[in-house]
């Protein structure tokens, strides 16, 4: 019987239980042996293979320090001499999902090693890494977690084995744009006609290339003088009136609160609250200016720096937005900016 | 608009044509380790360079 093959694993501090949202800025590290769903993923693996290691880190700490903390990993892999990494799967978790494909992408390019993520095809880190990582599309559910790592492992295998992949539909992985020659039974013209008939009668058929999308946004062109300029701050992190009247959701928002701030020179924190599942809100919650910089504009404005600031604060929450209603909230802000005759944003992102 | 964010690749990815760094996921206009005082500096800097960025126009 074939050597198993040796295998890493990459989780969050959260799947490699050390800890929630409070242990988020935790810095790599590792243990060895599989760990939390590690332990699927060695079952999974079966004969096959072995998981040798895991190594984690915050999610905070990797979106905020990505080199450090890639370069890190790296180091504390290749003492275990992996030939495969499996990343996640990170489901729907942004910060999670973009660390995954950034340590498959860098351990691809610097270990020569084999890799696979998962994560939901919706997560930030599948437009941004897709191209470069096979990443399993694992749904944006925990509960599909067994079904995503079979999917992981069967394509980890075959790569490390060097076996032919078949289209993305049938490995589960999310499309990398790699085009491959193909024998196909009928030659252009016939695929093409019946391509045309079947769209006559009505019948599904499915084109050979895939549409590109552009998102082509046209930039705002600059201001020429702030001092006239009347600027709005928004923010994604989730600022609400105390007691959140206007029910803005934590996580999986589908809309966004106004809130008045006229003639209101600070935030004070018994007033405001902060509703978001998807970071820590406690320093926000501290003190609200550390999401919305309202002390700083009212200073600016009283100092004739800027024009004016607008007359409300727009806020939403970033967790787990899908893109069609994150898409929509953006789209309602801007238009009652724009009514409001607002001329520049300053958007807090947490 | 500028986006003041920790995570630029993903602001580029969708779209933000104006985005520059914050002061951290928790706390994008602060930071909780300096003094109250030295955290007001911080973020005042942040915003006058969100709004200097605002000044210039975009290049494609």
């Amino acid at each position: 019987m074939a050597e198993k093959i040796r295998v890493v694993h990459y989780l969050n501090q959260f799947f490699a239980q050390i800890g929630g949202e409070e242990k988020t800025d935790i810095g790599p590290g590792f243990k060895e042996g599989p760990t939390g769903p590690g332990r699927a993923l060695q079952q999974t693996l079966a004969e096959h293979g072995e998981v040798v290691a895991t190594l984690f880190c915050g999610d905070n700490y990797f979106a905020e320090h990505a080199e450090e903390a890639t370069q890190a990993l790296l180091r504390q892999m290749a003492r275990f001499n992996p030939q495969l990494l499996i990343a996640g799967p990170a489901f729907e978790s942004g910060r999670y999902g973009v660390a995954c494909g950034a340590i498959c992408q860098a351990a691809q390019e610097r270990l020569g090693i084999h890799t696979v993520a998962g994560m939901d095809e919706e997560n930030a880190g599948a437009a941004l890494y897709c191209k470069h990582v096979y990443i399993i599309n694992s749904g944006d559910s925990v509960v599909r977690m067994l079904p995503a790592l079979g999917r992981m492992v069967a394509l980890g295998l075959k790569l490390v084995q060097g076996a032919p992949l078949g289209r993305p539909e049938e490995e589960g992985y999310i499309p990398r744009g790699i085009k491959r020659n193909a024998f196909a039974a009928k030659p252009p013209a016939e695929r093409a006609m019946d391509m045309l008939l079947a769209k006559i009668r009505g019948e599904p058929f499915k084109s050979e290339i895939a549409a590109p999308q552009f998102h082509h946004i046209k930039p705002a062109p600059a201001l020429r003088d702030l001092s006239s300029a009347v600027i709005a701050l928004v923010t994604d992190g989730g600022l609400v009136t105390e007691g959140n009247p206007e029910r803005m959701e934590p996580g999986r928002p589908t809309r966004f609160t106004t809130i008045p701030v006229e003639g209101i020179d600070r935030l004070d924190p018994k007033e405001f609250d902060v509703v978001h599942s998807g970071y820590d809100t406690a320093f926000a919650n501290q003190d609200p200016h550390r999401l919305v910089p309202l002390d700083i504009m009212r200073e600016l404005e009283q100092q004739g720096i800027i024009g004016k600031l607008h007359e409300s604060i727009h806020a939403t929450g970033g967790a787990h937005a899908a893109v069609e209603n994150a898409t929509r909230i953006g789209q309602g802000i801007a238009e009652r900016l724009k009514s409001a005759g607002v001329t520049g944003v300053i958007l807090t992102s947490t | 608009m500028v986006q003041i964010c920790t995570m630029i690749p993903v602001a580029k990815e969708v779209g933000s044509l104006r985005a520059m760094g914050s002061g951290g996921i928790v706390s994008p206009t602060g930071n909780p380790e300096l003094t109250p005082e030295k955290e007001k500096e911080f973020r005042r800097d942040l915003v006058l360079r969100a709004l200097q960025i605002l000044k210039e126009d975009v290049r494609e």
